[in-house]
């Protein structure tokens, strides 16, 4: 490196510094800060209203033997995986079928239209629509002779249920992600493999997603841990039950936080959660090469 | 990407500054001005106390009251961060559930020495509501300010098409075994989709119209519009005694019949199964719908199943049980003072005006949506919900037969509620049987000796 690039490097530092600032100020502030408060707390016993004592690793020893703890886990992760599931695969189909076959703004602004919708009333209304007995989607169901079903009441069908109401609500904007991702494909390897006579399927096959691959990584990324984060859509419909059926990470963590004043081992559980998800989202970003694009 | 991500967190973090240095100059922090701070739940309620607020004001021409309200999940929510900031109203609305807590941790204004300076009789107010507000040490923080039983609201219309006469629910009997008349009333007014009423033969459980009984939750531990009225009348109480029992009871051989008769209503198809129940609407949504002939609700909601479109309602008093008298649940609310107000007798003169006759008698009880807790009050109450065409004697003949049992009230309430929310939602959908009560009952017996 010669001198003159490293002096022209030290004259951008107050530029940089203006232009960083405020996101590390935010940064600093509403992230980093709380992150070490939060563990700091979580080593405590901590009501809220008196003063956190310090009690080591108490809270992690009862986290290990709390069978609501692995309970939440487990159903958060079912959650994650019908929902992610669900979605990337709409995703991805909607995105192809936006970028082959249509122009038109409107459409692309219709599939973005449950995004619109904040996620509590888009919960309140398909809770009430779902509901068994004066719901209209269980009257549609018994007009196609179809039993009723308690979709957000049953064990076995509350979790699906408020997966795939989140799935409906998100799609959309998934698929204007990934739709991003497929502008950016040069049109000329698609004229290529017409050239050599691919079919439609092939096409996406072997030219979409692999060079989609990228777009695809960071978007997973992004949906999974955002899915992992599931609180609004429980707390307004099934507030965890039936029975622990749904009492997803999160709600736990809410529970235990501001219904039961544990915020010392609310903490413990959250510190728990974030290292499961910077796990999940590093094992991610190396399984999917995602700094790489075959394209270059 | 990168960048455009960057931007907007950079974005987001100016805007979260910009909102945090507003939330300096919130309105509801005390002021040293002569004006208290109240909070309430209630919108329908909230009209009777901004009167009783500017009554108040009218004699006491130095202190202002100013009402804010919230919705019942929020208020608590709110209510705890504004502890934490310290700034907190300087009284609000208190709950039974909630207030040993607030206690313990040292944010509630004890005011046994103004109660005793100032006189206030303590036996004007419903038997034993006042000693609902006095903690295990003996401290007061509170005044009662209402009372509320359990009664049956029925859909007058399903009652008349069951063939049922209106008085034939004046005197219904109840037991844990056959269920006495009032599970033959249930099962009459219980109606499958080819019309068959439950106590007819043919009639198809797996396909009911109407239930004959709705369902609102399990009940938890608390079970007080649920199954408290049937659990009462066997002669159990939920713990040794209350308030602050030392241990609870729900490993009696009384409350566990109690719980497996409640049950049966389901496999009868009497009664809604908990997933139907919880899927969607509640439980005055569906009997508004027409899915429920009959309900078990509390005096506070009289007014909404009364403002329900398209459904005509009657109330009836709870079934007389195996010792021979009826049974409800009594509870009531009272007002709290925040320990770190500005303005404490300012806050207590307001609290005791709250707990007069001046409010509770000559303006709360003229609206007819509750029953403030002063005994003279209850005459004026039932005179404004009758000019309404509500009879409310069903609430108030638990009153007058003194067959009221007070709610419980104990330490660690939201650890035990938690549990045995737990085990009555999973008895209710047959997942465990009532014998798990017993494990059950020994967790919540530890949870007391913390």
């Amino acid at each position: 490196m010669s001198t003159a690039t490293r002096a022209r490097r030290y004259r951008d530092v107050p530029a940089a510094l203006i232009f960083v600032g405020p996101a590390a100020v935010g940064f600093l502030t509403f992230y980093l800060w709380p992150a070490i408060r939060g563990f700091y707390l979580s080593l405590t016993d901590f009501s809220l209203l008196s003063a956190p004592e310090f009690i080591g690793l108490e809270n992690y020893e009862r986290l290990i033997g709390d069978h609501l703890f692995w309970n939440a886990l487990l159903v958060t992760l079912e959650y994650v995986v019908i929902n992610i599931a669900v979605q990337t695969v709409f995703a991805v189909l909607l995105a192809v079928l936006m970028h082959r076959l249509t122009r038109s703004m409107t459409i692309r602004s219709i599939v973005l239209l449950p995004y619109l919708i904040a996620n509590v009333i888009a919960a309140l209304v398909w809770y009430s629509m779902l509901d068994y007995q004066t719901g209209v989607v269980n009257q549609l169901l018994e007009w196609l002779s179809v039993d009723r079903v308690a979709f957000f009441g049953e064990t076995t069908t509350a979790i699906p249920t408020i997966a795939l109401v989140n799935t409906w609500r998100h799609v959309g904007y998934t698929a204007l992600l990934v739709f991003a991702g497929l502008q950016a494909i040069p049109k000329q390897v698609y004229e290529a493999a017409a050239m050599d006579g691919a079919s439609e399927w092939k096409t996406f096959w072997r030219v979409t997603l692999p060079l989609l691959r990228p777009v695809m990584a960071l978007v997973l990324v992004l949906t999974v841990i955002g899915s992992f984060q599931v609180f609004d859509t429980v707390a307004v419909t099934t507030t965890g039950g039936p029975i622990n059926a749904t009492r997803v990470i999160y709600y736990y963590i809410f529970e235990q936080a501001f219904a039961r004043f544990d915020f010392g081992y609310a903490s413990a559980m959250s510190f728990a959660l974030f290292v499961i998800l910077a796990g999940v989202a590093y094992a991610q970003l190396r399984l999917t090469r995602a700094s790489q694009s075959d394209l270059s | 990407m990168t960048k455009a991500r960057r931007a907007l967190a950079a974005a987001a973090a100016l805007g979260l500054l910009t909102v945090g240095g507003c939330s300096g100059s919130d309105d509801s922090s005390k002021s040293a001005s002569g004006t208290i701070t109240y909070w309430l739940w209630d919108t329908f309620q909230q009209p009777q106390y901004q009167a009783c607020a500017d009554a108040f004001h009218a004699a006491n021409p130095q202190y202002k009251v100013k009402i804010t309200q919230y919705g019942w999940d929020d208020y608590w929510n709110t209510l705890t961060s504004a502890f934490v900031s310290g700034t907190a109203p300087d009284t609000f609305i208190s709950h039974l559930s909630y207030y040993p807590q607030y206690a313990a941790q040292s944010q509630l204004l004890d005011i046994t020495e103004q109660v005793k300076k100032d006189n206030v009789d303590l036996s004007q107010y419903q038997n034993g509501l006042a000693d609902l507000w006095v903690d295990q040490q003996g401290r007061r923080f509170g005044l009662p300010k209402d009372f509320d039983t359990v009664a049956l609201f029925y859909n007058t219309k399903k009652v008349e098409e069951a063939g049922v006469k209106t008085e034939d629910l004046q005197n219904l009997t109840w037991n844990p075994t056959d269920g006495g008349t009032y599970e033959r009333l249930i099962a009459r007014l219980t109606v499958d989709k080819n019309g068959k009423r439950g106590d007819e033969p043919g009639f198809d459980k797996t396909k009911v119209a109407t239930y004959g009984l709705g369902l609102n939750s399990s009940g938890g531990g608390f079970g007080q519009t649920e199954w408290s009225q049937y659990a009462f009348s066997t002669g159990w109480t939920h713990g040794d005694k209350t308030p602050w029992p030392t241990r609870f009871n729900y490993d009696d051989p009384r409350f566990k019949q109690t719980i497996a008769w409640f049950r049966s209503l389901v496999d009868r198809g009497y009664m809604p199964t908990l997933a139907i129940a919880s899927s969607g609407v509640n439980q005055m949504d569906a009997y508004g719908a027409g899915k429920y002939a009959m309900v078990t609700e509390g005096s506070w909601n009289t007014k909404s199943y009364w403002d329900l479109k398209g459904v005509k309602s009657g109330i009836a008093p709870t079934p007389i049980g195996p010792i021979g008298k009826r049974a409800s649940m009594i509870n009531g609310l009272a007002d709290n003072i925040y320990a770190g107000t500005k303005n404490p007798e300012g806050a207590w003169q307001w609290v005791k005006f709250l707990a007069s006759p001046a409010c509770q008698q000559d303006i709360v009880a003229k609206q007819g949506i509750v029953f403030p807790a002063m005994k003279t009050a209850t005459v004026e109450a039932e005179r404004a919900f009758a000019a309404k065409q509500i009879d409310v004697a069903p609430f108030t003949v638990h009153i007058k037969e003194n067959t009221t049992t007070l709610a419980p009230i104990a330490d660690h309430w939201a650890d035990i509620s938690a549990l045995m929310t737990e085990t009555m939602d999973s008895i209710l959908s047959g997942k465990s049987g009532v014998d798990s009560l017993d494990g059950a009952n020994r967790k919540v017996n530890e949870f007391l000796k913390k």
